[in-house]
């Protein structure tokens, strides 16, 4: 079932130190790359397929095609590592062991759009893992991989680690940026056409850690080495993660396209001490969640799970086991997303606390049938109708919690 | 005039800091963290100090310190757990392992211990879901915990002192 693109050196000893990575096959797509003109190098991108693995799942190619025709102002890729979607844990395994694929990824990228500075964006809580990467940095600048020139080319990049102080919403592009800029980080007002992303009035990208790490092999094997693998719409592999009560939870790079319940019961390992199947949240915790049954149906690619009414997201799922209330399940996730919200738009800001209030009311036992139609109520109100998609991603998990597993919450109510 | 001031070591890398950035705004996040890695936490006279570093007011300082959850805006205890709550964590038994760092420190979360050699924080996921449950010791992921091994890190935490 492993399919190992972006995961091939991860089992190496001593992987992320310069020199085992350059034995094993790092910076081969270097000369390549300098032998293409930058605009044949998103060509090629576009041509992959390459979609974005932070959630969206947004096509990398096109995204990049949004920056304006180079002129005086400096040009910046903003490398999203802000993971902090609960049950997602996928980018910390390239920091941790393969840094110099990153790298890679920021020259092949920086290069396609014509930007001389990456920052890497990480999340405050993985100091170690943004350790690990600057180190990489600096093994990368002393060999002249990156610095005034890339490998002896006449291409200058520089690379920054920008550590952030522990705010989910960074992980949303503009509120990352926003931070960036040394501000809160308060996601901004979406243009009405598509346009590139601005850092400090310069225009920027904004990729995922996975999605640029995913970038080399492309240049290097060209799109029809990429497209191989995967499905048609989705092509390509994506590192999944399972986590929850399972044997053996963890990082697994996979083709698109593999049925979940495989994918559970082969590396996943299978449910913890025989217990049976509830739920699984699919890609982080923002995902409708799917019932044992559904998840018998479900493929793990784009498409497939827009099919039957979820979202692949991150591609990080959580197993929920027949023990498990799915009451519980709702008041740890509106207790993350209450203390998450930004508190910039009402709705979501006073909507996560007051489905908090109402669930705690039902876990003592006092609620009742119209306290499920207030949640309802409450989410409809939250859904589309703010700044950024915080509040349409609540109310995706918590509507369908409480419309997926009504007689849970009903066992609760004393009358 | 703040009373608060870099070491010459931090000193040095908030000047280096200001050269990787297009506008000084930028560093007001690795300015915070100079100064919580120098006292532990972020004081209102090193906000300040680093509004007047940014030419910025201390308000726009502290606009941002109170924003991101791992600034600390009091003085903690020495070693600081930080034990996740979310979901997977919670799946796997979270609340057993706060319920022993509770009895064998006596603090609740958010509360330091009085001799003041804890500090125990409940905070959301750390992106550690395939290592539930886990926590942060000092900074450091420790994962799948258990309860013999949160009695091995205390220890070491007590000794350490």
């Amino acid at each position: 079932m492993i399919t190992k693109i972006v995961s091939k050196n991860f089992d190496i000893p001593n992987s992320h130190k310069l020199e085992v990575a350059k034995q094993n096959g790092r910076y081969s797509s270097i000369e390549k790359l300098f032998s293409m003109n930058p605009s044949d190098v998103t060509a090629e991108v576009v041509k992959s397929g390459l979609r974005g693995k932070g959630g969206g799942g947004a096509a990398c190619g096109p995204k990049w095609e949004l920056m304006p025709p180079v002129d005086e102002r400096p040009r910046y890729l903003i490398v999203n590592g802000d993971e902090s979607e609960p049950g997602t844990f996928k980018d910390r395994q390239i920091f941790q062991y393969d840094p110099h694929l990153l790298i890679e990824g920021i020259i092949c990228s920086c290069y396609a759009i014509s930007a001389n500075h990456a920052y890497i964006y990480i999340r405050g809580e993985y100091k170690f893992f943004s350790d690990r990467v600057q180190e990489a940095i600096n093994e990368a600048y002393e060999a002249g991989i990156i610095g005034e020139k890339v490998m002896g080319h006449n291409f200058k990049l520089d690379i920054t680690v920008h550590r952030g102080g522990g705010a989910y919403i960074c992980g949303e592009k503009s509120a990352l940026i926003e931070s960036l800029e040394g501000k809160r980080g308060h996601p901004r007002l979406k243009p009405h056409g598509k346009e590139c992303e601005w850092f400090f009035d310069n225009p920027a990208t904004v990729n995922n850690v996975e999605t640029i790490a995913s970038v080399p092999n492309i240049v290097e094997n060209g799109a029809e080495g990429y497209t191989k693998y995967g499905t048609e719409k989705s092509p390509g592999t994506m590192l999944f993660a399972i986590s929850g009560p399972v044997k053996t939870p963890g990082v697994y790079e996979m083709q698109y396209g593999n049925k979940m319940i495989d994918f559970l019961n082969t590396l996943g390992g299978g449910m913890r001490e025989g217990k049976k199947l509830k739920a699984i949240i699919p890609g982080g915790s923002s995902c409708p969640i799917l019932t044992a049954n559904e998840v018998e149906k479900a493929v793990l690619d784009y498409e497939s799970m827009w099919d039957i009414g979820s979202t692949l997201g991150t591609g990080g799922m959580i197993v929920i086991d027949e023990d498990t209330s799915m009451v519980d399940v709702a008041k740890n996730l509106i207790e993350f997303y209450h203390h998450e919200s930004c508190g910039q738009c009402t709705p979501c800001r006073e909507g996560t606390g007051w489905i908090d209030k109402i669930l705690k009311k039902i876990l003592s036992g006092d609620g009742s049938k119209e306290d499920l139609n207030t949640i309802l109520d409450v989410c409809n109100t939250m859904n589309g109708k703010t700044i950024c998609v915080f509040a349409p991603a609540v109310k995706d998990i918590i509507q369908s919690i409480v419309t997926k597993f009504p007689e849970e919450f009903e066992t609760y109510f004393k009358n | 005039m703040s009373t608060f001031k870099f070491t010459p070591e931090n000193e040095a890398k908030f000047q280096e800091y200001i050269t990787r950035y297009p506008v000084i705004d930028s560093v007001m996040l690795p300015a915070l963290w100079l100064v919580q890695e120098q006292e532990n936490w972020v004081s209102p006279e090193a906000m300040i100090y680093v509004a007047e570093k940014l030419g910025k007011t201390p308000i726009q300082v502290y606009e941002v310190a109170t924003f991101y959850t791992m600034f600390n805006l009091k003085p903690i205890g020495k070693h600081h757990i930080e034990l996740c709550k979310t979901l997977s964590c919670m799946l796997c038994g979270s609340k057993d392992i706060k319920n022993h760092i509770k009895q064998t420190i006596g603090i609740e979360p958010g509360q330091s211990s009085e001799d003041g050699l804890f500090h125990l924080s409940e905070v959301e996921c750390l992106g550690a879901c395939g290592g539930a449950p886990m926590f942060a010791l000092n900074g450091d992921y420790h994962e799948n915990l258990t309860i013999e091994k949160v009695d091995e890190l205390i220890g070491e935490c007590k000794n350490d002192n």
